[in-house]
């Protein structure tokens, strides 16, 4: 057998299995938007002139864009102190951050469930404390969903910068401050520059991550905060409008796609290292 | 080097650790608590919550769904995974480059429209039954982690050890089964067990393909929030909390956690 005949049959059951069963499908998904007796387009006219599917998109993006900012801003700190910190230390806090990534979407979730609640931790401590004296309602608000996405999504900011710090040389930091820079010079003309590409890989995972999320605005923002993913379920398993469902799929394909392309395209251009 | 990073840094790393380990402390002294609702911290202690999910049939039920379908889904991936990866490193030349990203499509195509699409097509379209749907759903879903992880393995391996094998005569098939895998055994470990928790952990494709009595643990969980908001909740995942902290033993046993860093 062939080199390449060889290297074609043992990439084959992988690639059948990607192209059935993923390709395919979605696809069809996908076509389905344009089968409109009205008009290839008429599905995303009607999305895009409908006042409540607009408020679902533009919810899902500033919830995505504001777990996003959050996210890197507390990942990038932490990420720098993990990667400074001495080798025990930093191995214990690499599993501290790794354990909560490792533990799944619906118990994460279900822990901002029992702080926020009406008779959760959150009000039992205000209303203990004196600062309240009705318990506020946080559940089924947008910043209920945002403190648990960020929540989900700061581990994986960490853990991708952790990566990306270590490899900044501790020479040239020096350097810097030995010729003069400030601290604060030093991070924005040395650090800041060689930590972008991985910030915006990183940054692109959160934003992906949380644009298509399910189980969280689910659970912490219900049917009052709608975002893409639940109402992509409700309409197709609650009103069984599978047409509009994947119009919404679409949708969410096309904004997870293109930032994916148009992000990473940016970050191999600003790659210091890649010239 | 070490004592320089600035002590409000550390403050602040501090307090995000906090903040990410926190909740999770809460779920574990929820689940102790002896009241019928959830609080924290508990008044008094009892297992009882712990009693209840094998007391309640689904739990029971969905658990060993979702365990046999982590194992079987990722098996099947690994099996079809492994090849793929070799073939990649291995004949780097003789693919097209672009085939590396084709088996990273799971991750990148939104979970939730790969759930929508598969409800469609296979289970509703095709008819297929409710479990071979979630079985290729979740081998489709681990298929990135069982490539990418075995190919980050391969791709440190040395070829020509194989090669001095099958010049000396070692047929190909055997001097990949006693030269090569035993060689990337850590990564597939690794890999192994990364699908593994994927799988066992994952909402949006699943909740498209469960029905009426086939359901995952995880939505199970979902279900039985939306209903009841006692304590059973914070045992089951105590429960799979635990299962979290043995897969990082075996990563860290494998590969290394930093491994998660690359």
């Amino acid at each position: 057998m062939s080199p390449r005949l060889r290297a074609w049959a043992l990439s084959a059951p992988a690639l059948l299995l990607v192209l059935l069963f993923l390709g395919l499908p979605v696809l069809s998904t996908l076509a389905t938007t344009f089968g409109d007796p009205k008009g290839p387009f008429s599905q995303y006219a009607a999305f895009f002139n409908s006042r409540f599917r607009m408020t679902v998109l533009w919810r899902t993006m500033e919830v995505a864009v504001i777990t996003t900012v959050i996210s890197v801003f507390l990942g990038f700190i932490t990420a720098w102190v993990v990667a400074r910190a001495p080798a025990r230390a930093k191995s214990l806090l690499i599993i501290a951050a790794v354990f909560p990534l490792l533990t799944g979407v619906v118990v994460r979730s279900f822990a901002w469930l029992v702080i926020l609640g009406k008779n959760g931790i959150l009000n039992d401590f205000l209303l203990w404390s004196g600062l309240i004296a009705e318990p506020l309602s946080m559940l089924y608000t947008e910043g209920a969903v945002i403190v648990a996405m960020v929540y989900l999504f700061v581990p994986l900011m960490v853990l991708t910068l952790v990566g990306v710090l270590e490899g900044i040389p501790q020479d040239l930091t020096e350097a810097a401050a030995s010729l003069g820079a400030t601290p604060a010079a030093t991070f924005r003309q040395v650090i800041l520059p060689m930590a972008v590409p991985g910030l915006i890989v990183g940054a692109v995972l959160v934003f992906t991550g949380s644009f298509t999320s399910y189980a969280t605005p689910q659970l912490l923002g219900g049917e009052r905060q709608m975002m893409m993913g639940t109402f992509l379920y409700q309409r197709a398993m609650v009103t069984f409008d599978w047409v509009g469902a994947s119009t919404i799929a679409a949708v969410m394909v096309v904004v997870t796609l293109s930032t994916v392309l148009v992000m990473t395209r940016i970050a191999r251009r600003l790659n210091p290292v890649a010239g | 080097m070490h004592g320089r990073t600035h002590p409000l840094l550390v403050a602040f790393a501090s307090v995000v650790f906090f903040f990410l380990l926190g909740p999770l402390v809460i779920i574990i002294g929820a689940s102790l608590s002896d009241s019928s609702f959830l609080t924290f911290p508990p008044r008094g202690l009892t297992l009882h919550w712990y009693q209840n999910i094998f007391d309640i049939s689904a739990f029971k039920r969905t658990m060993v769904t979702s365990f046999s379908l982590a194992v079987g889904g990722t098996a099947l991936s690994m099996l079809i995974g492994i090849p793929a990866a070799y073939a990649l490193a291995r004949h780097r030349v003789d693919l097209p480059k672009f085939l590396g990203n084709v088996y990273v499509l799971p991750i990148l195509i939104p979970e939730i429209v790969l759930g929508f699409s598969l409800m469609k097509s296979l289970a509703t379209g095709l008819g297929l039954p409710i479990t071979l749907s979630l079985l290729i759903g979740h081998a489709l879903l681990v298929l990135p982690y069982c490539v990418r992880v075995v190919g980050a393995s391969l791709n440190s391996f040395d070829f020509s050890i194989e090669e001095a094998a099958v010049s000396l005569g070692c047929p190909r098939w055997r001097a990949f089964f006693t030269v090569v895998l035993p060689n990337i055994r850590a990564g597939i470990i690794a890999g192994f067990i990364l699908a593994f928790i994927t799988s066992l952990n994952d909402v949006s494709v699943s909740i498209f393909l469960t029905g009426p009595g086939v359901s995952t643990l995880p939505i199970q969980l979902l279900a039985h929030m939306e209903q009841f908001f006692d304590p059973t909740i914070a045992s089951v995942s105590v429960l799979l909390m635990g299962v979290t902290v043995a897969v990082m033993a075996v990563v860290e046993r494998t590969l290394g956690l930093t491994f998660l860093t690359k």
